[in-house]
């Protein structure tokens, strides 16, 4: 789950993680009032979406407005308020159709010296939390990591005991922090190591992490991602979540516990299983189709599931034809094919239906939909399901 | 022989009395697997369909000599079922439970790395010696007792793998689901250790998905290592990046983990790799004909 950058630095600010003054606004008027009880004179009014890149993002129709702007007067904090709320803002991680800015952070200034990276991530080869810095901060880490991996300093830490002393001394070295700002660092890195365990994170990136001109270290930005399986143990979190950054479609299948994507082709699918949802997704593309969504029923699917499965497949105007792919383990072939009756009279299908099973009670699954008077192509094996659906989605 | 497991493995089921639980013990030992006991604590002392259920790993162990363990536990308390297992001195611990938190992962793979327990899972169908031990949530009819070492990040993409080498008449000396989580107890490197070693298994089958670089690190660790023929398939050629396809482990960050890198690593190790899913039995074939 993904936060808003002034949700994290609120929880950064009560873990003892530096950050500036800042109130968030969703009118120009309230901009112009937090800029006004900030006491300026310079303030930085900042989109506040799901995605990165907002400093170089611009809004659309209007490529002079950036999604952050610094402002020094009230004037310009409302110009800036009124050139992004409720306009779209693309940045190079939103996708050319970009996102709605209903916020925007008014945020103090500060006298910076020195940008620095900083990101905590977990590494699965290590299985560890680990934490990256780099001299090159408040530009794309991505291409820091692509062009220049020397830059980019690693420590791992186990997260009962977070980052050790001579760890951060290892980073101050590398970084080039010495004297007061080192002495900062000390007090900085362990905390945001914390915080990521702490909260269960899966992400915490802060580009740029500043240096002021006295000293003071800083972080400008806080990109945070909590770790979904998680959030049983962090209830309160639950409450920054926002929906109107979420798929609306994918919001609905969550509620079913269903886990679906959506894509941008023709066909829809239906399977059980991650992988087998991967691949199915994978074989449609071979035999030239292009997949709708990526759907996965779990293991224990219920009549109730398979047929909001349908619902949403069927509600987007896109989707020409469904692929239904069971390998049976946990769930059974009669459940499916049960689910996929009743779906048929609830929701009704309008589009063709090519229907593979195999697996737990696969003869009898069969037998069902055979005595139904459901209309649907049979598949003998995911090649010819892939491709009869591909002839039929048109 | 297999590896793991054989039909001198006994296993317990912690979280028997669960519906979940209640449901593939029973299916296990229908299979023939010897499911000896289980346990859920606070119910020692009643049974399920006549197999004991203990308070403790510990106390299970003790009276039923079990050295396997399947475990069906919520996600909140799976870590601590695995440090249970692991300190009652089980040998092969399969976790099944979706849904573990990563960090309680961290905690745990330490722990299990520095003991003698092998982890599968968690998020995994499980391991199955067709013919001998099933311990898992896989449909036991799918497999026949055969020469093929099959390994898997994904489920159901395991079930149809399984399928295709049991339809070629090759059959599989045991298969293991590994999970599909970014920390699992069990990695594809540990597996072509235990392969390459037993007599069984002829050929290996090995299917990844993208995400993480476990499959590059196989690659290279198998082109120096391995002398069986193997053969490979990768889930998600189509899917885009930093989405979450389903299993937490499936996402591609940083232009990281794409399939199309983990192929070109799989052939450069000379590895068969399947161009769909339909072409995984075949590609085991093509391995064989290959070596």
């Amino acid at each position: 789950m993904k936060i808003h950058e002034y949700q994290g630095k609120e929880l950064f600010r009560q873990a003892g993680v530096p950050v500036l003054e800042g109130i968030v606004a969703t009118s120009p008027d309230d901009a112009v009032a937090a800029y006004e009880k900030l006491g300026g004179p310079i303030a930085v009014v900042k989109s506040q979406i799901h995605a990165g890149g907002r400093g170089k993002g611009t809004v659309k129709d209007n490529p002079d407005q950036r999604g952050v702007v610094v402002c020094k007067s009230a004037d310009e904090v409302r110009q800036a308020a009124e050139g992004l709320l409720g306009k779209t803002l693309v940045t190079i991680q939103t996708g050319p159709e970009g996102k709605t800015v209903n916020q925007v952070f008014v945020e103090a200034g500060c006298s910076i010296a020195r940008e620095l990276y900083l990101g905590i991530v977990l590494d699965r080869a290590a299985a560890k939390p680990v934490l990256m810095a780099s001299t090159e901060g408040g530009v794309e880490i991505e291409k820091v990591a692509e062009e220049t991996p020397e830059l980019i300093y690693k420590e791992h830490f186990d997260p009962a005991i977070g980052l050790e002393a001579y760890q951060v001394r290892k980073l101050c070295k590398k970084l080039g922090i010495s004297g007061p700002a080192a002495k900062a660092a000390f007090k900085f890195m362990p905390a945001i190591c914390r915080f990521f365990v702490d909260y269960d994170c899966s992400l915490t990136e802060i580009n740029p992490l500043v240096i002021t001109t006295d000293d003071q270290m800083i972080a400008l930005d806080a990109k945070v991602t909590f770790d979904s399986n998680a959030l049983f143990r962090h209830k309160d979190l639950l409450e920054l979540r926002d929906l109107s950054e979420e798929e609306p479609s994918e919001v609905q299948a969550g509620k079913f516990g269903l886990s679906y994507v959506k894509l941008d082709g023709n066909i829809g699918c239906l399977v059980n299983g991650a992988g087998l949802a991967m691949s199915t997704m994978d074989i449609i593309k071979y035999h030239g189709g292009e997949p709708a969504n990526f759907l996965d029923v779990g293991g224990g699917a219920n009549a109730e599931q398979v047929t909001e499965a349908f619902r949403i497949l069927l509600s987007d105007p896109g989707c020409k034809g469904v692929l239904v792919n069971i390998f049976g383990g946990i769930a059974r072939c009669t459940t499916i094919a049960a689910a996929l009756i009743e779906a048929s009279q609830t929701v009704g299908f309008n589009v063709p239906l090519v229907v593979r099973l195999e697996g737990t009670e696969v003869e009898e699954g069969r037998k069902m939909l055979a005595d139904s008077d459901v209309d649907i192509i049979n598949a003998t094996d995911i090649t010819d399901a892939a491709k009869k659906i591909v002839a039929a989605a048109v | 022989m297999s590896i793991l497991v054989d039909g001198n493995t006994k296993v317990i089921c912690q979280g028997i009395t669960g519906n979940a639980g209640t449901f593939h013990t029973l299916g296990c030992r229908d299979y023939g697997t010897q499911m000896v006991g289980g346990v859920t604590p606070g119910k020692g002392g009643q049974d399920v369909e006549g197999i004991p259920v203990f308070d403790t790993v510990e106390e299970a162990v003790d009276k039923t000599g079990a050295d396997a363990t399947m475990i069906f536990v919520p996600p909140p308390f799976t870590a601590d079922a695995i440090l249970e297992a692991v300190d009652a001195g089980i040998k092969v611990i399969s976790a099944i439970t979706e849904g573990v938190p990563v960090l309680d992962m961290v905690r745990v793979y330490e722990k299990v790395k520095a003991s003698d327990s092998v982890l599968i899972g968690p998020n995994c169908p499980g391991i199955i010696t067709p013919g001998a031990c099933k311990i898992g949530i896989m449909p036991g009819y799918i497999h026949n007792p055969g020469k093929i070492g099959v390994m898997s990040r994904s489920g159901t993409l395991t079930y149809e793998a399984v399928w295709q080498t049991s339809n070629l008449g090759l059959g599989q000396s045991t298969c293991v689901g590994l999970g599909g989580d970014p920390i699992v107890g069990t990695n594809f490197i540990d597996l072509l250790i235990r392969y390459q070693e037993d007599d069984q298994t002829e050929a290996i089958l090995m299917i990844g998905e993208i995400g993480g670089s476990a499959e590059e690190e196989a690659a290279a660790f198998a082109k120096e290592n391995v002398t069986k023929p193997v053969a490979a398939f990768i889930a998600g050629r189509t899917a885009p990046p930093g989405k979450r396809m389903g299993h937490a482990g499936a996402i591609i960050s940083g232009g990281k983990g794409t399939a199309d890198e983990k192929v070109a690593a799989l052939e450069a190790a000379g590895i068969v790799v399947a161009p769909t899913p339909a072409d995984m039995g075949d590609a085991v074939v093509k391995a064989i004909a290959a070596k």
